[in-house]
C-alpha cells in the first residue's frame, strides 16, 4: 500500500513538472495577492477590476490566479513563494505591508518579475514599485467640498496615520483652502480599512456635530448611505459608489489599475521588462474621477477645471505657498514639494482642526 | 443632538444585544459555541439576499433567523450528537461561515440593499429627548428589548428555563431525573443560532444596507465576550451592550470635538472597559462560580 502511494506520488510530481514548462511556454502566467477579499468593493475589488482588464486585453495569451485576504507578514511570504513556484511570470503583490516578503521571495527567483504596490523597496533587478497619486483626487474633492458646504466645514473619516492617508488629508484642505481659506475640517481617526457598521458611526458622530459634507479614506459604501439618510452629501471611496447613494455621492476617486497592469503584463510578454518606481497619476489614467453629481453648475465646472488643471497641465497639489499646521512655511510660493517628502509625510497643513496620532 | 446620538448608541448595541443574548441561553444550557461570528455573518449575507431578491425585508429576516438556526444545527449534530470538541467545533464554524458568505456574498456585492424601516409610534416618538429613541427605531431594536424580557423570563420564572438550567450545571444529575439533555441543547443551540442569524440580518438591513463580505468584522467574539461579561444574566448583557455601544459612539465623539487623546486609545477603550468589568466582577470568585453554567463545555455522553 505505502509503496502504491509512493508511486502515485511520483507520477503526479513527474506530471507537474512535465506540465509546467508547457503552460509556460505559449501562455505568460500573470499573479496577484491581495489583502483583502475581492468583494470589499473598494481597494483590492479594484485591483481584481485590474485583473480582469487584462484577461480580458490578452484573451488567451495570458493566464491569471490570484490569492485574497492574505494576511502581511510570514502568510504573505508563504503566497508569494507558492505563486512562484507555480510557475507564474509576474507577481503583484497590492499592500504596503508585503514589501519584505517580496524582496526575499525575489531573491529566490531572479527569472520572476515582481511589482510591489505602495512600498519603495526594490533590493533586488527584479522588484519594481508602482502607486497611484490618489491625492491628486483628493484635492478636487477639496474644491468642491468648499463650495457644498454652508458652514465651511467637512468631516474626515479616516483609517490609519500613515502617509498615504495623511497627505490625502492635506491635498483634501489644500482643495478647500484654494476656495475658502478659512475652511476647517474635523477627522475622525476608524482605525480600521474596513468595518462598515464602524465607518456609518463615525460618519453619523461627524454628522452629529454640525458638519455638513463629508469624505472619507476607508473603504466601505457605509458612511455615505448615512450621509444619504440625513440629507448631507459625501464623497465616496476607490470605487465610484453612486449605485448606493444615487441623491448623495458628489463624486469618487476611482483607483484604476488596468491599464497599468495591462502595460507591465505586456512587458513581460515582450521581454522588455525592466525595474522601475511609478506613481501614476490623473495623466496617466491611473486616478480617474467619477463623474460629477449632486452638485450645482458652476461647482462642477470649477471642479472639472481643477481636474483638468491636474491632468493636463501637470499641475501638484503641493505647490507653495503651502504652511504646516503650527504655522511654519513648509513650501515656498511656487515651489512643488518633492516627491519623497509627500511620500513620507508625516504633519498637517494650516487649518487642520486634529492632532496626528503618532 | 442628544437624542441622535442615543439612537446611534442603540443601533452599535442592539446586534450585540440580540447575538449575545441568544449565546447566553446556549451557554447557560452547557454549551460554548464560539461559531456566533460564522452563525452571524451567514445571516447577514442571507438576509440580504432574500430582502433583496424578494424586496421584502421581512423575508430576509425569517431567511436570516432560519439560516442561523440551520448552522447551530449542524453544530449541535457535530458537539451534541457525534460529541467533538465543542471549542474546535465552533471555530469551524466560525470559519466555515465567513468562507460560504463569503462565496454566497459574491453576486451581492456593489448591490444597494432593503432598509427595513423604522416603526414610528405617534404621539409618543414627540416626547423630547428620548422620545424617538424609544418609539422610532427600527422593529428589530424593538425585538431585542423584548428578548432580553422574554429569555429573562423563561429562565428565571418558567419551569423549562428551570429545566435548561439544570442542564447546564449538572447535566448527569438532569439525565438521571429524566430530562433529554441532548433535546435540550439542541432547542437552545438553535435558539442561539437564530438570534445569531437575527442579528446579522440588523447589520446587513439596518445598521448599514448591503453586504459586504465579512461585515460582521469580530463582533460575534465582542457577543461572546458580553455573556461572560454579563455572568450569564440577561439583564446585565442589556447594560453591557449598551455599556460597549457608549463608550465606541462616544470615543468618536471626543475625536470629533478634539479631545486631546490619542485616537488609537480611544478606539480601545470598549475592550478596555470591557476587560475592567470583568476584572471588577471576577473579584468574587464565589459569586462568579454561582452564576457560571457548571457544565459549560463539557461533553455529555449518557453512560449505557
Amino acid at each position: 500500500m505505502k509503496k502504491l502511494v509512493m508511486a502515485l506520488a511520483a507520477s503526479t510530481a513527474a506530471l507537474a513538472f512535465t506540465a509546467a514548462p508547457a503552460a509556460a511556454q505559449d501562455k505568460t502566467k500573470a499573479c496577484w495577492i491581495y489583502v483583502g477579499p475581492i468583494g470589499d468593493f473598494g481597494y483590492s475589488y479594484q485591483h481584481h477590476q485590474g485583473l480582469l482588464d487584462v484577461e480580458e486585453h490578452f484573451g488567451d495569451k495570458v493566464e491569471t490566479a490570484y490569492l485574497e485576504s492574505v494576511p502581511e507578514g510570514a502568510d504573505a511570504e508563504r503566497a508569494i513563494e507558492r505563486f512562484a513556484r507555480s510557475g507564474c511570470d509576474i507577481i503583484f503583490a497590492t499592500s504596503f505591508g508585503f514589501m519584505d516578503p517580496v524582496q526575499k521571495v525575489a531573491a529566490k527567483f531572479p527569472d520572476i518579475k515582481f511589482e510591489h504596490a505602495t512600498g519603495f523597496k526594490r533590493d533586488h533587478p527584479n522588484v519594481a514599485t508602482y502607486n497611484s497619486r490618489f491625492h491628486e483626487g483628493r484635492y478636487v474633492q477639496g474644491v468642491i467640498a468648499a463650495q457644498i458646504s454652508e458652514k465651511g466645514e467637512a468631516g474626515y473619516i479616516a483609517s490609519f496615520p500613515i502617509p498615504e492617508v495623511v497627505m490625502g488629508i492635506n491635498a483634501f484642505m489644500l482643495g478647500a483652502q484654494s476656495v475658502n481659506p478659512d475652511f476647517k475640517v474635523k477627522i475622525v481617526w476608524a482605525n480600521t480599512w474596513f468595518d462598515a457598521g464602524k465607518e456609518a458611526d463615525a460618519a453619523k458622530a461627524l454628522l452629529d456635530q454640525g458638519v455638513d459634507v463629508i469624505t472619507q479614506h476607508t473603504d466601505s459604501t457605509a458612511p455615505l448611505q448615512v450621509a444619504g439618510e440625513r440629507g448631507i452629501k459625501g464623497f465616496g471611496q476607490a470605487s465610484d459608489m453612486i449605485k448606493f447613494a444615487p441623491d448623495t455621492q458628489l463624486t469618487s476617486i476611482v483607483d484604476d489599475w488596468g491599464p497599468y497592469y495591462i502595460e507591465r503584463v505586456q512587458a513581460v510578454m515582450d521581454g522588455s521588462w525592466e525595474q522601475q518606481d511609478v506613481w501614476g497619476g490623473m495623466k496617466d489614467g491611473h486616478v480617474v474621477m467619477a463623474p460629477y453629481t449632486n452638485m450645482p453648475d458652476d461647482v462642477k465646472a470649477a471642479a472639472e477645471a481643477v481636474e483638468a488643471k491636474i491632468r493636463d497641465e501637470g499641475f501638484n497639489p503641493f505647490t507653495g505657498p503651502v504652511y504646516k499646521q503650527d504655522g511654519t512655511l513648509w513650501l515656498e510660493e511656487g515651489e512643488v514639494a518633492p516627491d519623497g517628502d509627500v511620500l513620507s509625510i508625516n504633519f498637517y497643513v494650516k487649518g487642520v482642526d486634529d492632532q496626528l496620532p503618532n | 443632538m442628544f437624542e441622535s446620538v442615543l439612537i446611534t448608541i442603540a443601533t452599535a448595541a442592539t446586534p450585540l444585544l440580540i447575538a449575545a443574548i441568544g449565546e447566553l441561553v446556549v451557554e447557560r444550557s452547557g454549551v460554548l459555541n464560539l461559531g456566533v461570528e460564522g452563525m452571524m455573518v451567514m445571516g447577514a449575507v442571507t438576509g440580504f439576499g432574500v430582502a433583496i431578491t424578494t424586496g421584502s425585508p421581512w423575508l430576509g429576516v425569517f431567511a436570516a433567523i432560519l439560516v442561523g438556526a440551520a448552522f447551530a444545527l449542524l453544530f449541535g449534530f457535530l458537539t451534541l450528537t457525534l460529541v467533538t470538541n465543542q471549542v474546535a467545533t465552533g471555530l469551524a464554524l466560525t470559519l466555515l461561515g465567513l468562507g460560504v458568505s463569503g462565496m454566497i456574498g459574491e453576486a451581492f456585492i456593489g448591490l444597494p440593499g432593503v432598509k427595513m424601516s423604522p416603526w414610528v409610534i405617534p404621539v409618543l416618538s414627540d416626547i423630547p429627548l428620548v422620545g424617538r429613541f424609544l418609539f422610532a427605531q427600527a422593529p428589530l431594536f424593538y425585538i431585542s428589548i423584548l428578548l432580553v424580557i422574554g429569555v429573562s423570563y423563561f429562565l428565571f420564572s418558567t419551569r423549562a428555563g428551570l429545566t435548561l438550567r439544570s442542564v447546564g450545571d449538572n447535566h448527569d444529575s438532569a439525565h438521571a431525573l429524566g430530562i433529554r439533555v441532548i433535546a435540550v441543547r439542541y432547542a437552545a443551540v438553535m435558539f442561539g443560532g437564530a438570534c445569531a442569524g437575527l442579528a446579522g440580518a440588523y447589520l446587513s438591513l439596518v445598521y448599514t444596507p448591503q453586504w459586504i463580505e465579512n461585515m460582521t468584522a469580530g463582533r460575534g467574539w465582542i457577543a461572546l465576550a458580553l455573556v461572560v461579561f454579563a455572568s450569564w444574566r440577561p439583564w446585565r448583557v442589556l447594560a453591557g451592550a449598551y455599556l460597549f455601544g457608549a463608550v465606541s459612539i462616544g470615543q468618536l465623539h471626543a475625536q470629533v470635538i478634539g479631545v486631546s487623546v490619542p485616537s488609537q486609545l480611544l478606539s480601545a477603550l470598549p475592550y478596555v472597559a470591557t476587560i475592567v468589568v470583568l476584572v471588577l466582577i471576577s473579584r468574587n470568585r464565589r459569586l462568579t462560580m454561582v452564576n457560571t453554567p457548571a457544565c459549560l463545555g463539557r461533553p455529555f455522553v449518557p453512560a449505557r
